[in-house]
């Protein structure tokens, strides 16, 4: 079994290690420090393959999480390598880098890759990136031929996983940023957003976002209002909108549909009655406001106006809470899936023991020659017992004759990779695991 | 004959059964069930309703029995015309259940018929029942238009987005479903009474009697009309017309049923039992 001692006398089947760590063991300051750029994972993955304990490697390296995954022939030595490297690349005291790091071998660390590429051990669990940061992890180490039979498997089977999580369970369904949050509002009010108006007020990283994400929903115009005239025609330069002076923002009431705010006034910027008195003039086009200022832009007391509707930085917030609760309750469903895939995994894993193999090859050589026997015999009239236990006789001694050349050749191998290899083609040669 | 109208019952009850799960459980597999089987009822009950015309040459509104199932099959009609046309599939938990209820409440009653006039075989008379029927089915899902808009813009209006925020379509879908089943109801509401009108010329020798019956549809295409009118003119539209159509449906009802029981008027043989 995996995390069993190998029998004496034959090549043990090496070990899959993982040593890492992520946003929940380490403080951003050190994460920092030990995120690797491209060519640090290069040389990284140069380095490790080099060792002769280390047979496969893979080095994901993410703003949240760093993490070496390795098949390894001797743990202890595997470990000192990798806490080495990532101590020199990091320039962090080997200490310090004990005390947040994470070791998983075996079952556990298949677990946790698959955990990882389905986004459930995520800061923000459902976020889709990590899985093509995972990918793009893999085919550098593809590139840099680091990887091999156990690793490649292990890898195909989490981009597999992932993707069934990500569509059997809601992990990624509903919004949990503010401006995924307001589109979504946006979508229940209006339906489609395309050819729909858009008045920015003020500016801000967060209301930007919110205005490129309505962009991309090939929304109408994009008018953008700032009380420096300059900043606004940048801005809407960005967007591809138009700007417009402060003191149009009333005449434009008749004509946008959704209004993002976001200025640092001290007081509102849009009053009850100046929406009241377009209402009519609107003929009730529904009109939403996203006030994300904080002193608030927008009069709450709009939201109680007919077919206007007013969310605030708090009532997104909420939104976005209630969200994640519901992605966490998806990720109970997540877990199952991966628990599922584990033990797949884990049964392919351990089929790669050569004892196993030789004894399900024979088993089903056996089979089909003691069916075909019994099956011939059958046909044929008066046939003693001492005849039948002579067919037999011969027939084990062909199964024999055939199998030992492969037995012995399969027993005989000894360099991991090549042993992998065989191993699993035998399998799929003789259909063993069906 | 029976075993049809056990079949229609059935068939109803499959759909509301596969409605009512997709609300819960939001798998498209649900509605798409309930919509075909709803589908497989109608057809049903369209064959039980030929049938009856075919064998007697009379329109099947004799009895109580007759006309509400006749109501059950305008609803379903009416319901499979705005789903293909709006896409508004969760319109299936009030249609599906409408028209499995009517058609229960349909076989509770006697199908007996008492002794029958030759009216119902006459074009203005038939005219006039289908018109009226297929409009009161679209006020009927206007109606349930409108509660779904009300339960849905109270879920955005105060950021308590619960059960039905999800499951529920935007405000402009269902505002807009909404107008079509009124513009649809009003259409043909409109040329039912008109049907109405030529066939009482016809045997009564006059258009307008100030029957109670004829009186209070004349109130209802009057809530109608002010509705249409309202959105036309100044653009009434979401909350108010949502309220206005649950009102007009209201009054329809009593129209339909209510003035039969508790009126006197010259419909009173459609709802004997």
């Amino acid at each position: 079994m995996m995390d069993a001692k190998p029998p004496k006398g034959h090549t043990p089947t090496p070990d899959i290690l993982l040593i890492g760590l992520n946003h929940e063991t380490a403080p951003v300051e050190l994460r920092e420090c030990i995120a690797l750029s491209e060519t640090d994972a290069e040389a990284g993955l140069e380095s490790l393959s080099q060792s002769p304990d280390i047979r496969e490697v893979i080095l994901l390296s993410t703003c949240n999480r760093v993490e070496v995954l390795t098949v390894t022939g001797d743990a202890t030595q595997t470990v000192g390598h990798i806490k080495a490297l990532l101590s020199k690349t990091g320039g962090i005291e080997q200490a310090t880098l004990e005390s947040v790091l994470y070791t998983h071998s075996g079952v556990a660390a298949v677990r946790h890759v698959f955990r990882v590429a389905s986004s459930l051990d995520s800061m923000m669990v459902g976020e889709p990136q990590i899985l093509g940061q995972m990918k793009a992890a893999y085919r550098l180490a593809t590139m840099k031929k680091t990887t091999g039979v156990i690793l490649n498997r292990l890898l195909h089977r989490a981009f597999f996983v992932a993707k069934r999580v990500r569509t059997e369970t809601g992990i990624g369904d509903h919004a949990v940023s503010i401006s995924y949050a307001a589109i979504e509002l946006a979508k229940k009010i209006f339906d489609t957003l395309e050819g729909k108006k858009v008045l920015l007020i003020g500016a801000g990283e967060m209301a930007e976002i919110a205005v490129e994400h309505l962009a991309r929903n090939r929304t109408g115009t994009i008018f953008v209002a700032n009380r420096t005239f300059e900043r606004g025609v940048q801005l809407a330069q960005r967007f591809k909108g138009q700007a417009v002076r402060f003191d149009e923002i009333e005449a434009l009431l008749l004509e946008v549909d959704i209004i993002i705010s976001s200025t640092g006034s001290p007081d509102v910027v849009i009053r009850r009655d100046q929406v009241k008195g377009v209402i009519r003039a609107r003929r009730n086009r529904p009109l939403f406001f996203i006030d994300i200022a904080v002193p608030r832009d927008i009069d709450p007391a709009i939201n109680q106006l007919p077919n206007t509707y007013v969310y605030d930085i708090d009532d997104l917030k909420g939104i976005i809470e209630e969200n994640m609760d519901d992605r966490l309750r998806e990720a109970a469903k997540g877990e199952r899936i991966v628990d599922e895939a584990v033990i797949g995994f884990r049964r392919w894993y351990d089929s790669l023991e050569v004892i196993p193999t030789v004894v399900a090859l024979r088993n089903k050589i056996e089979t089909i020659v003691n069916a075909e026997i019994e099956k011939t015999l059958s046909g044929f009239d008066g046939i003693t017992e001492s005849h039948r236990q002579a067919l037999h006789r011969m027939a084990a001694a062909m199964v024999n004759k055939i199998l030992h050349n492969p037995t012995l050749y399969l027993k005989e191998l000894t360099r991991y990779e090549a042993k992998a290899i065989t191993l699993d083609i035998t399998r799929k040669l003789f259909k063993i695991d069906e | 004959m029976e075993n049809l109208i056990y079949a229609v019952i059935s068939l109803y009850l499959l759909s509301t059964a596969c409605y009512l799960a997709y609300l819960f459980f939001q798998k498209e597999i649900l509605h798409r069930f309930g919509y075909y089987i709803l589908m497989a009822g109608l057809l049903c009950h369209s064959i039980s309703i030929i049938t009856i015309y075919i064998r007697t040459g009379l329109m099947p509104v004799r009895n109580l029995s007759e006309t509400l199932s006749l109501s059950a099959w305008a609803v379903a009609v009416v319901f499979i015309a705005v789903r293909h046309r709006f896409k508004l599939k969760i319109l299936g938990i009030f249609a599906a259940p409408a028209a499995l209820a009517l058609m229960i409440a349909a076989s509770q009653f006697p199908r007996h018929t008492g002794p029958t006039k030759e009216i119902f075989s006459s074009f203005w008379f038939i005219f006039h029942v289908v018109s009226v029927f297929i409009g009161d089915a679209a006020f009927a899902l206007a109606c349930g238009v409108g509660i779904l808009y009300l339960l849905q813009e109270r879920a955005i209006k105060h950021k308590a987005r619960g059960f039905f925020f999800r499951r529920l379509p935007s405000l402009e879908r269902l505002d807009s479903a909404g107008y079509a089943c009124i513009v649809v109801g009003f259409t043909f509401l409109t040329a039912g009474l008109i049907g109405g009108f030529i066939y009482a010329k016809s045997v009564w020798g006059r258009f307008w009697s100030w029957d109670p019956k004829e009186v209070w549809s004349a109130v209802t295409w009057l809530v109608y009309a002010a509705l249409l009118h309202e959105r036309l003119a100044v653009g009434w539209r979401g909350r108010r017309a949502a309220i206005l159509s649950i009102i007009g449906f209201a009054v329809l009802l009593f129209t339909f049923f209510g003035v039969n029981f508790f009126l006197k008027g010259h419909h009173g043989e459609f709802t004997r039992f």
